[in-house]
């Protein structure tokens, strides 16, 4: 039987879109497929070597619930609606909404965006960053992990090609 | 039911315990079992479909007390 092959591109760079890229691509890989990721435009957030700049925020995100992730139960089931017009002048609201993610995230037994890259490059799955962006965005090639390759549209479509599954995330 | 290894994924999330099990399942030989215990209710049809794509088989699947108990056999 021929191995399976799955494809993803990743262009999103924020802290709860960094979750779909690497569970579906480490899952993949678990299951045998050999797999390959494009970052590409805010994606190339996600294979920076400080993983840190990964943030998430509410502010006009209307599906994310606002939960905290501590105190009784009660306390812990109020959905903390605010407005946007409130949450863009609290200085500082990002980084509250992120650290309270993570410590969601930490309460859930939910992996962290690290650990799943990590597993991600132990499966082998290849990581490639696109060259156009990294130039477009000022990166420099010292920014993102060791084991990156870097190349363009046609680069992806040679594995792209042959897969069996082709995500757009 | 006799096994050769054991992998604790309590407390874990999808996808580390299908991950966790398959580094497990790397570290012992063909024709061996491994026990997994589990929380996450996903975790049932996960380790059915880990199976039946990976060969390896699910050998029975228990739950107790919102705990669940797999036994994988190595292809």
């Amino acid at each position: 039987m021929d191995t399976k092959k799955m494809a993803i591109i990743a262009t999103k760079g924020t802290l709860d879109w960094a979750y779909p890229p690497f569970i579906l691509a480490s899952t993949a890989a678990a299951l045998g497929y050999e797999t390959q990721i494009f970052f590409t435009f805010y994606g190339l957030q996600l294979v920076r070597k400080d993983l840190s700049v990964l943030k998430v925020s509410p502010l006009g995100n209307p599906g994310m619930p606002m939960k905290m992730p501590f105190g009784p139960k009660w306390f812990k089931s109020i959905n903390w609606n605010m407005p946007n017009a409130i949450q863009a002048i609290i200085p500082g609201y990002e980084n509250v909404a992120t650290a309270l993610m993570k410590q969601t995230i930490a309460n859930n037994g939910v992996a962290t965006i690290p650990e799943l890259r990590e597993l991600c490059q132990e499966a082998e799955v290849k990581f490639i960053a696109c060259q156009m962006t990294v130039e477009l965005f000022g990166f420099k090639h010292s920014d993102f992990i060791d084991g990156l390759e870097y190349g363009g549209a046609a680069t992806f479509f040679e594995f792209a090609g042959e897969t069996d599954i082709c995500l757009f995330i | 039911m006799n096994f050769d290894k054991e992998l604790d994924a309590r407390g874990l999330n999808c996808p580390l315990p299908i991950l966790r099990a398959k580094k497990a399942l790397s570290e012992v030989t063909s024709g061996q079992v491994l026990k997994i215990l589990s929380t996450d209710p996903g975790s049932v049809k996960d380790f059915a479909a880990f199976a039946k794509q990976t060969g390896n088989e699910l050998l029975s699947t228990a739950e107790a007390g919102g705990e669940f108990t797999f036994f994988m056999k190595k292809k």
